[in-house]
Protein backbone atom coordinates (compact mmCIF):
# COMPACT_ATOMS: atom_id res chain seq x y z
CA UNK A 1 0.00 0.00 0.00
CA UNK A 2 1.71 2.91 -1.75
CA UNK A 3 1.10 6.64 -2.44
CA UNK A 4 4.21 8.97 -2.04
CA UNK A 5 1.96 11.62 -0.35
CA UNK A 6 0.59 11.62 3.10
CA UNK A 7 -2.67 10.98 4.50
CA UNK A 8 -4.29 9.61 1.73
CA UNK A 9 -5.51 6.92 3.61
CA UNK A 10 -2.74 4.23 3.06
CA UNK A 11 -2.92 3.04 6.82
CA UNK A 12 -7.22 2.65 6.75
CA UNK A 13 -6.55 0.69 3.86
CA UNK A 14 -4.18 -1.60 4.49
CA UNK A 15 -6.02 -2.12 7.61
CA UNK A 16 -9.60 -2.51 5.75
CA UNK A 17 -7.82 -4.98 3.23
CA UNK A 18 -6.38 -6.90 5.38
CA UNK A 19 -9.06 -7.64 7.54
CA UNK A 20 -11.02 -7.99 4.17
CA UNK A 21 -8.69 -10.96 3.13
CA UNK A 22 -8.54 -12.28 6.54
CA UNK A 23 -12.76 -12.34 6.34
CA UNK A 24 -12.31 -14.41 3.47
CA UNK A 25 -10.37 -16.94 5.04
CA UNK A 26 -7.12 -16.67 3.60
CA UNK A 27 -3.91 -16.13 6.93
CA UNK A 28 -3.11 -12.37 6.37
CA UNK A 29 -0.45 -10.29 8.39
CA UNK A 30 -0.52 -6.31 7.74
CA UNK A 31 3.19 -4.50 8.76
CA UNK A 32 3.78 -1.41 9.65
CA UNK A 33 6.58 0.37 7.91
CA UNK A 34 6.60 3.45 9.42
CA UNK A 35 9.20 2.94 11.68
CA UNK A 36 8.93 6.09 14.66
CA UNK A 37 5.54 6.75 13.75
CA UNK A 38 3.89 3.69 14.64
CA UNK A 39 -0.16 4.21 13.70
CA UNK A 40 -1.57 1.29 12.36
CA UNK A 41 -1.86 -0.41 15.77
CA UNK A 42 -4.43 2.36 16.38
CA UNK A 43 -6.24 1.73 13.43
CA UNK A 44 -6.27 -2.03 13.54
CA UNK A 45 -7.77 -1.51 17.71
CA UNK A 46 -4.36 -3.21 19.04
CA UNK A 47 -2.33 -0.25 20.61
CA UNK A 48 -2.42 -1.99 23.72
CA UNK A 49 -0.92 -5.35 23.22
CA UNK A 50 1.84 -4.37 20.82
CA UNK A 51 5.28 -6.03 22.89
CA UNK A 52 7.88 -6.54 20.55
CA UNK A 53 7.87 -4.53 16.92
CA UNK A 54 9.20 -4.97 13.70
CA UNK A 55 12.53 -4.31 14.05
CA UNK A 56 13.04 -6.07 17.25
CA UNK A 57 12.27 -9.07 14.96
CA UNK A 58 14.54 -8.21 12.27
CA UNK A 59 17.33 -7.48 14.77
CA UNK A 60 16.39 -11.04 16.34
CA UNK A 61 15.63 -9.63 19.92
CA UNK A 62 12.41 -11.22 19.41
CA UNK A 63 11.05 -14.09 17.20
CA UNK A 64 7.88 -14.21 14.99
CA UNK A 65 5.25 -15.10 17.78
CA UNK A 66 6.19 -12.64 20.26
CA UNK A 67 5.87 -10.09 17.77
CA UNK A 68 2.68 -10.75 15.63
CA UNK A 69 -0.72 -9.51 16.99
CA UNK A 70 -3.33 -11.80 16.43
CA UNK A 71 -6.66 -10.20 15.54
CA UNK A 72 -9.53 -10.64 18.27
CA UNK A 73 -12.13 -10.41 15.84
CA UNK A 74 -10.85 -12.11 12.59
CA UNK A 75 -9.72 -15.32 12.42
CA UNK A 76 -6.51 -15.73 10.47
CA UNK A 77 -5.53 -11.81 10.46
CA UNK A 78 -2.09 -10.71 12.28
CA UNK A 79 -0.38 -7.00 12.91
CA UNK A 80 3.06 -6.75 12.95
CA UNK A 81 3.64 -2.88 14.29
CA UNK A 82 6.15 -0.51 13.68
CA UNK A 83 8.91 0.51 16.34
CA UNK A 84 8.10 3.32 17.92
CA UNK A 85 11.54 4.50 19.19
CA UNK A 86 14.21 3.17 16.47
CA UNK A 87 15.81 5.29 13.95
CA UNK A 88 14.16 4.03 10.66
CA UNK A 89 17.63 2.91 9.46
CA UNK A 90 16.98 0.27 11.61
CA UNK A 91 15.38 -1.25 8.73
CA UNK A 92 17.51 -2.94 6.16
CA UNK A 93 16.68 -4.80 2.98
CA UNK A 94 18.47 -7.98 4.23
CA UNK A 95 16.56 -7.82 7.74
CA UNK A 96 13.46 -7.13 5.97
CA UNK A 97 13.55 -9.98 3.57
CA UNK A 98 14.14 -12.50 6.24
CA UNK A 99 11.29 -11.44 8.09
CA UNK A 100 9.03 -11.92 4.70
CA UNK A 101 10.94 -15.23 4.27
CA UNK A 102 9.55 -16.52 7.74
CA UNK A 103 6.07 -15.20 7.36
CA UNK A 104 6.07 -16.96 4.40
CA UNK A 105 7.32 -19.87 5.71
CA UNK A 106 4.52 -19.89 8.69
CA UNK A 107 1.87 -20.48 5.95
CA UNK A 108 0.91 -16.55 5.15
CA UNK A 109 -0.66 -16.06 1.88
CA UNK A 110 -0.84 -12.58 2.16
CA UNK A 111 1.68 -9.86 3.40
CA UNK A 112 -0.02 -6.00 3.03
CA UNK A 113 3.19 -3.62 3.87
CA UNK A 114 1.66 -0.53 4.92
CA UNK A 115 4.28 1.72 3.42
CA UNK A 116 5.18 5.03 4.96
CA UNK A 117 4.67 8.14 3.16
CA UNK A 118 7.14 10.00 1.14
CA UNK A 119 9.91 8.39 -1.55
CA UNK A 120 12.42 7.91 1.08
CA UNK A 121 14.04 4.09 2.57
CA UNK A 122 10.92 3.79 4.49
CA UNK A 123 8.69 3.42 1.43
CA UNK A 124 11.44 2.30 -0.26
CA UNK A 125 11.70 -0.45 2.48
CA UNK A 126 7.92 -1.38 2.27
CA UNK A 127 7.48 -1.77 -1.87
CA UNK A 128 11.20 -3.77 -2.41
CA UNK A 129 9.84 -7.30 -1.73
CA UNK A 130 6.14 -6.61 -3.39
CA UNK A 131 4.70 -8.88 -5.81
CA UNK A 132 1.58 -6.67 -6.53
CA UNK A 133 1.19 -2.48 -5.41
CA UNK A 134 -1.87 -0.79 -5.05
CA UNK A 135 -1.23 2.88 -4.96
CA UNK A 136 -3.50 5.06 -2.81
CA UNK A 137 -4.72 8.21 -4.59
CA UNK A 138 -7.13 11.18 -3.66
CA UNK A 139 -8.42 12.90 -6.58
CA UNK A 140 -6.57 16.01 -5.64
CA UNK A 141 -3.95 17.32 -7.67
CA UNK A 142 -0.99 16.85 -5.15
CA UNK A 143 -1.90 13.03 -4.46
CA UNK A 144 -2.10 11.90 -8.57
CA UNK A 145 1.10 13.44 -9.21
CA UNK A 146 2.97 11.35 -6.37
CA UNK A 147 1.12 8.40 -7.04
CA UNK A 148 2.85 8.64 -10.53
CA UNK A 149 6.19 9.27 -8.72
CA UNK A 150 5.71 6.35 -6.87
CA UNK A 151 5.05 4.24 -9.84
CA UNK A 152 8.34 5.59 -11.43
CA UNK A 153 9.85 4.17 -8.37
CA UNK A 154 8.23 0.63 -8.38
CA UNK A 155 8.48 0.04 -11.73
CA UNK A 156 12.91 1.11 -11.44
CA UNK A 157 14.05 0.35 -7.77
CA UNK A 158 11.91 -2.89 -6.67
CA UNK A 159 13.35 -6.44 -6.51
CA UNK A 160 11.35 -7.65 -9.46
CA UNK A 161 12.56 -4.32 -11.76
CA UNK A 162 16.26 -4.81 -10.17
CA UNK A 163 16.20 -8.87 -11.01
CA UNK A 164 14.73 -8.75 -14.15
CA UNK A 165 11.73 -10.51 -13.13
CA UNK A 166 7.94 -9.65 -14.65
CA UNK A 167 7.17 -5.97 -13.13
CA UNK A 168 5.08 -5.48 -10.01
CA UNK A 169 1.67 -5.60 -10.47
CA UNK A 170 0.14 -1.72 -9.97
CA UNK A 171 -3.52 -1.18 -9.24
CA UNK A 172 -5.18 1.74 -8.55
CA UNK A 173 -7.64 2.76 -5.87
CA UNK A 174 -8.84 6.01 -5.40
CA UNK A 175 -10.01 7.01 -2.15
CA UNK A 176 -11.97 9.93 -0.30
CA UNK A 177 -14.33 10.33 -3.20
CA UNK A 178 -17.40 12.33 -3.77
CA UNK A 179 -19.29 11.69 -6.08
CA UNK A 180 -20.92 15.50 -5.86
CA UNK A 181 -18.43 16.99 -6.16
CA UNK A 182 -17.25 15.10 -9.29
CA UNK A 183 -20.73 16.11 -11.10
CA UNK A 184 -20.48 19.91 -9.89
CA UNK A 185 -16.98 20.01 -11.98
CA UNK A 186 -14.84 20.33 -8.66
CA UNK A 187 -13.36 17.65 -8.34
CA UNK A 188 -11.52 14.86 -10.76
CA UNK A 189 -13.43 11.81 -11.93
CA UNK A 190 -12.37 8.37 -11.72
CA UNK A 191 -11.92 8.62 -15.29
CA UNK A 192 -9.54 11.53 -15.49
CA UNK A 193 -7.39 10.16 -12.76
CA UNK A 194 -7.57 6.20 -14.41
CA UNK A 195 -6.54 8.34 -17.56
CA UNK A 196 -3.91 10.17 -15.53
CA UNK A 197 -2.42 7.57 -13.57
CA UNK A 198 -2.58 5.01 -16.59
CA UNK A 199 -2.37 1.72 -14.54
CA UNK A 200 -5.64 -0.76 -13.66
CA UNK A 201 -8.53 0.51 -10.98
CA UNK A 202 -9.18 -1.88 -8.45
CA UNK A 203 -11.59 0.41 -6.64
CA UNK A 204 -13.25 3.72 -5.39
CA UNK A 205 -13.77 4.40 -2.09
CA UNK A 206 -16.35 6.97 -1.37
CA UNK A 207 -15.71 10.07 1.58
CA UNK A 208 -17.29 8.55 4.09
CA UNK A 209 -17.93 10.33 8.34
CA UNK A 210 -17.42 6.42 8.86
CA UNK A 211 -13.72 5.90 8.28
CA UNK A 212 -13.12 8.52 11.45
CA UNK A 213 -15.47 7.12 13.41
CA UNK A 214 -13.90 3.46 12.58
CA UNK A 215 -10.10 5.43 13.28
CA UNK A 216 -11.99 6.57 16.51
CA UNK A 217 -12.88 2.55 17.56
CA UNK A 218 -10.01 1.26 16.66
CA UNK A 219 -12.03 -1.03 13.81
CA UNK A 220 -11.25 -1.75 10.14
CA UNK A 221 -13.81 0.07 8.28
CA UNK A 222 -14.65 -3.06 6.49
CA UNK A 223 -16.18 -4.42 9.53
CA UNK A 224 -18.89 -1.77 9.19
CA UNK A 225 -20.92 -3.35 6.90
CA UNK A 226 -23.69 -1.16 6.31
CA UNK A 227 -20.92 2.22 5.68
CA UNK A 228 -20.40 2.53 1.92
CA UNK A 229 -16.79 2.98 2.41
CA UNK A 230 -17.07 -0.43 4.38
CA UNK A 231 -19.10 -2.06 1.38
CA UNK A 232 -16.42 -0.37 -1.13
CA UNK A 233 -13.24 -2.11 0.69
CA UNK A 234 -15.20 -5.21 0.07
CA UNK A 235 -15.58 -4.94 -3.13
CA UNK A 236 -12.23 -4.06 -3.59
CA UNK A 237 -10.69 -6.95 -1.82
CA UNK A 238 -13.19 -9.37 -3.98
CA UNK A 239 -11.91 -7.61 -7.08
CA UNK A 240 -8.19 -7.86 -5.85
CA UNK A 241 -9.28 -11.66 -5.45
CA UNK A 242 -10.36 -12.32 -9.58
CA UNK A 243 -14.13 -11.35 -9.00
CA UNK A 244 -15.92 -9.33 -10.90
CA UNK A 245 -17.48 -6.44 -8.84
CA UNK A 246 -19.00 -3.03 -10.60
CA UNK A 247 -18.23 -0.11 -8.97
CA UNK A 248 -20.58 2.01 -6.18
CA UNK A 249 -20.60 5.09 -4.87
CA UNK A 250 -19.08 6.71 -8.03
CA UNK A 251 -22.52 8.32 -9.12
CA UNK A 252 -23.92 11.50 -7.21
CA UNK A 253 -27.52 11.13 -5.16
CA UNK A 254 -30.13 12.78 -7.09
CA UNK A 255 -30.25 16.35 -5.85
CA UNK A 256 -34.36 17.11 -4.76
CA UNK A 257 -36.12 19.52 -6.37
CA UNK A 258 -35.31 22.63 -4.09
CA UNK A 259 -31.52 22.15 -3.94
CA UNK A 260 -31.47 21.42 -7.79
CA UNK A 261 -33.35 25.00 -7.81
CA UNK A 262 -31.40 26.86 -5.52
CA UNK A 263 -27.49 25.18 -5.49
CA UNK B 1 -25.54 22.34 -11.71
CA UNK B 2 -28.95 24.39 -10.36
CA UNK B 3 -30.84 27.35 -12.16
CA UNK B 4 -29.20 29.80 -10.11
CA UNK B 5 -25.97 29.00 -11.61
CA UNK B 6 -27.10 28.76 -14.70
CA UNK B 7 -27.56 32.60 -14.58
CA UNK B 8 -24.60 33.42 -13.01
CA UNK B 9 -21.61 33.90 -15.04
CA UNK B 10 -19.88 30.43 -15.86
CA UNK B 11 -16.54 29.50 -14.44
CA UNK B 12 -14.58 27.01 -16.32
CA UNK B 13 -14.64 23.59 -14.17
CA UNK B 14 -11.38 23.50 -11.99
CA UNK B 15 -11.43 19.66 -12.21
CA UNK B 16 -10.72 20.27 -15.78
CA UNK B 17 -8.05 22.83 -15.12
CA UNK B 18 -6.62 20.50 -12.68
CA UNK B 19 -6.54 17.82 -15.10
CA UNK B 20 -4.69 19.46 -17.95
CA UNK B 21 -1.72 21.04 -15.49
CA UNK B 22 -1.23 17.46 -14.61
CA UNK B 23 -1.10 16.11 -17.74
CA UNK B 24 1.63 18.57 -17.92
CA UNK B 25 3.45 17.33 -15.18
CA UNK B 26 3.20 14.04 -15.47
CA UNK B 27 4.20 13.41 -18.53
CA UNK B 28 7.25 15.59 -17.68
CA UNK B 29 8.02 13.19 -14.36
CA UNK B 30 7.83 10.51 -17.35
CA UNK B 31 9.83 12.08 -19.43
CA UNK B 32 12.91 12.02 -16.63
CA UNK B 33 11.99 8.56 -15.87
CA UNK B 34 13.22 7.19 -19.27
CA UNK B 35 16.57 9.32 -18.79
CA UNK B 36 17.97 5.40 -18.38
CA UNK B 37 18.17 5.73 -22.03
CA UNK B 38 20.89 8.69 -21.73
CA UNK B 39 22.87 6.80 -23.98
CA UNK B 40 21.18 7.82 -27.32
CA UNK B 41 23.46 10.41 -28.16
CA UNK B 42 26.39 8.05 -28.19
CA UNK B 43 24.44 5.47 -29.90
CA UNK B 44 23.36 8.07 -32.79
CA UNK B 45 26.95 9.13 -33.16
CA UNK B 46 28.47 5.52 -33.61
CA UNK B 47 25.28 4.39 -35.72
CA UNK B 48 26.50 7.57 -38.01
CA UNK B 49 29.64 6.64 -38.14
CA UNK B 50 28.94 3.28 -39.64
CA UNK B 51 26.57 4.59 -42.21
CA UNK B 52 29.29 6.64 -43.24
CA UNK B 53 31.74 3.99 -43.70
CA UNK B 54 29.05 3.21 -46.49
CA UNK B 55 27.13 6.15 -47.72
CA UNK B 56 28.39 9.88 -47.17
CA UNK B 57 25.52 11.15 -44.70
CA UNK B 58 25.13 14.39 -42.45
CA UNK B 59 24.69 14.42 -39.40
CA UNK B 60 21.29 15.53 -39.11
CA UNK B 61 19.94 13.06 -42.01
CA UNK B 62 20.20 10.43 -39.07
CA UNK B 63 17.70 10.37 -36.37
CA UNK B 64 17.04 8.90 -33.48
CA UNK B 65 13.68 8.68 -31.76
CA UNK B 66 11.97 6.66 -28.66
CA UNK B 67 8.56 6.53 -28.54
CA UNK B 68 5.96 5.72 -26.08
CA UNK B 69 3.03 3.69 -27.41
CA UNK B 70 0.55 2.14 -24.89
CA UNK B 71 3.22 -0.75 -23.35
CA UNK B 72 5.45 -0.41 -26.01
CA UNK B 73 8.37 1.59 -26.39
CA UNK B 74 9.50 1.88 -30.12
CA UNK B 75 13.05 2.70 -30.89
CA UNK B 76 12.92 4.45 -34.21
CA UNK B 77 16.01 5.06 -36.40
CA UNK B 78 15.61 7.35 -39.29
CA UNK B 79 18.53 7.70 -42.43
CA UNK B 80 17.43 9.65 -44.67
CA UNK B 81 20.02 8.81 -47.92
CA UNK B 82 21.64 11.35 -50.15
CA UNK B 83 19.87 12.25 -53.50
CA UNK B 84 21.31 10.01 -56.21
CA UNK B 85 24.30 12.51 -57.90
Amino acid sequence: MTSGKGGVGKTTTSAAFATGLALRGHKTVVIDFDVGLRNLDLIMGCERRVVYDFINLVQGEANLNQTLIKDRRVEGLYILPASQTRDKDALTREGVGQVIDELKAADFEYIVCDSPAGIESGAQMAMYYADEAVVVTNPEVSSVRDSDRMLGIIASKSRRAEQGDEPVKEHLLITRYAPARVSDGDMLSVDDIVELVGIGLLGVIPESESVLQASNAGQPVILDEKDPAGQAYSDVVARFLGEQVPLRFVEAVPKGLLKRLFG
Amino acid sequence: MSLISYFRETKPSSAKLAKERLQVVIAHQRGERNSRYEFLPAMQREVLEVIRKYIPVDQEQVQVHLEQEGDYEVLELNVTLPDKP
